[in-house]
């Protein structure tokens, strides 16, 4: 479903990879091998070589607010740009439903982002990023700072989305999550994406 | 005719301060010395050139020296931001945008309200192009520089609202918006407290050289509208090819279209 071809920037690449529909890769690396950076590479979040590919339509054919409505990343670091945390969702979202999820009240759609602790706001700006035309999403460290409990319902979550078909390129550094979610381990490691076969 | 001996008197007030100052240990007696300096030497110099640029009347002359003013503001723009573009864009962009809206603003008074003969009489043309340039050029260096600012402070903000598929300009509005606002309320501010709170600078030299107070008055709500909307302009520029240039048509943020530090 997903393709990348050929991707290359900075020291990273050229990276060739296929996704499948439903399917989730996970991706491991020290830090600073370049993981992020290839994550923002299929989101076109910066200038790279290489294109990519989603069911044959290419990145570069389409507006890159298109492309990222359907390949949606998620930085590890979340960004919020209005104090309240209900203007960070689409209109009409269903907060009753969607924030207990993830072990949050509902009740807190109504708060300051101030207010959220960095778990919080970590799994917020995963549930905002979700949204019917995700196709991929591309997951930096979803669960990094979670206790063990949030981190499941949130591997919940993304076991729902993966079923509806939904692809995701996981980043974790966390290998017996890698196992639990992905069904192909890569790794990143001296500027290329390796396949770990055990 | 004020002499000189005047303005020495004057001077004591200077000499007070930063020798209080100094007294006090505050550290800035050094600075407001040379101020007090710069103040008469630049503008002695200043009235000199001027005086034979009155009496001269080329418009060759005059255009040099407009030309020198526009060159002094752009070097005064580009060296107060914090955060510059890399390369031209760190000068030419408030140089070029400053230089469009004072040009055009007073284009429109020198054409509609004042009328001199010749259009370019160095009389009008200088004082008028110097106060216009000048509050320009405060508006968009304070716009442009509260733009980068802001834009290296929510930069996570920025990019997760590209992230989730918004375009560059809907993702930097509110941006725009506080940094535009920055450049302006000295100018709103300005023309609310004119005469109220204030009595602005050049109305009082007016009234102090024995000009009708109505007629300072009309001058000055003429200028006043002249340097608001001149402001306006060029910070609406400078904020929107900003905007542009440190964003790409892919719709990323391009932080590394600024100069490192």
């Amino acid at each position: 479903m997903l393709e990348g071809q050929a991707l290359r920037r900075l020291h990273l690449g050229p990276v060739n990879f296929v996704l499948r529909a439903g399917e989730c890769v996970s991706i491991a690396g020290k830090s600073g091998a370049g993981k992020s950076v290839l994550l923002r590479m299929i989101a076109d979040l910066d200038p790279h070589e290489g294109d990519a590919m989603l069911d044959g339509a290419a990145c570069s054919g389409m507006p890159a607010p298109e492309w990222r409505g359907m390949v949606t990343y998620v930085a590890a670091e979340s960004g919020w740009w209005d104090e309240h945390v209900a203007a960070h969702f689409t209109q009409g979202a269903d907060f009753a439903a969607l924030f207990p999820a993830v072990g949050i009240p509902a009740e807190a759609a109504a708060w300051p982002v101030a207010r959220l602790s960095t778990g919080e706001r970590q799994r917020l700006a995963l549930l905002r990023a979700l949204s019917p035309q995700n196709r991929v999403l591309l997951l930096d460290e979803p669960t990094s700072g979670l206790d063990a409990e949030n981190t499941g319902m949130v591997e919940v979550l993304l076991r729902g989305r993966l079923s509806a078909g939904t692809a995701i390129l996981l980043v974790t550094h966390d290998p017996e999550q890698a196992t639990r979610m992905a069904s192909r381990h890569f790794e990143v490691r001296d500027g290329q994406l390796v396949e770990n076969i055990p | 005719m004020i002499g000189y001996n005047d303005l020495a008197v004057a001077a004591i007030l200077v000499v007070l301060n930063a020798v209080l100052t100094w007294m006090l240990d505050l550290g800035l007696s050094r600075a407001i010395l040379i101020a007090g300096v710069r103040t008469v030497v630049q503008l002695l110099l200043v009235g000199l050139v001027l005086k034979t640029v009155f009496a001269l009347a080329s418009p060759i002359l005059i255009a040099a020296v407009a030309l020198a003013m526009f060159a002094m503001a752009s070097y005064e723009i580009g060296s107060r931001q914090e955060r510059r573009f890399a390369g031209a864009w760190g000068y030419g962009i408030g140089a070029g945008t400053t230089m469009l809206a004072t040009l055009l603003v007073t284009a429109f008074a020198l054409l509609g309200a004042l009328r001199p003969v010749p259009w370019y009489a160095p009389q009008v043309l200088i004082p008028l192009l110097g106060i216009i340039l000048g509050n320009v050029m405060n508006g968009v260096s304070v716009s442009l520089n509260a733009l980068s600012a802001a834009i290296m402070r929510e930069r996570p903000a920025i990019e997760a609202r590209l992230a989730l598929g918004t375009d560059r300009y809907t993702a930097l509005k509110p941006l725009q918006r506080s940094a535009l606002r920055s450049g302006m309320i000295p100018i709103i501010n300005q023309m609310s407290a004119a005469g109220v709170i204030t009595l602005p600078g050049m109305m009082t030299g007016q009234i102090l050289a024995g000009m009708d107070p109505l007629e300072a008055s009309k001058y000055q709500i003429l200028l006043l509208f002249l340097i608001g909307g001149g402001a306006g302009m060029g910070a609406l520029a400078a904020v929107y090819v900003a905007t542009w240039r440190i964003t790409d048509e892919r719709d990323r943020l391009r932080l590394d279209r600024l100069a490192q530090r």
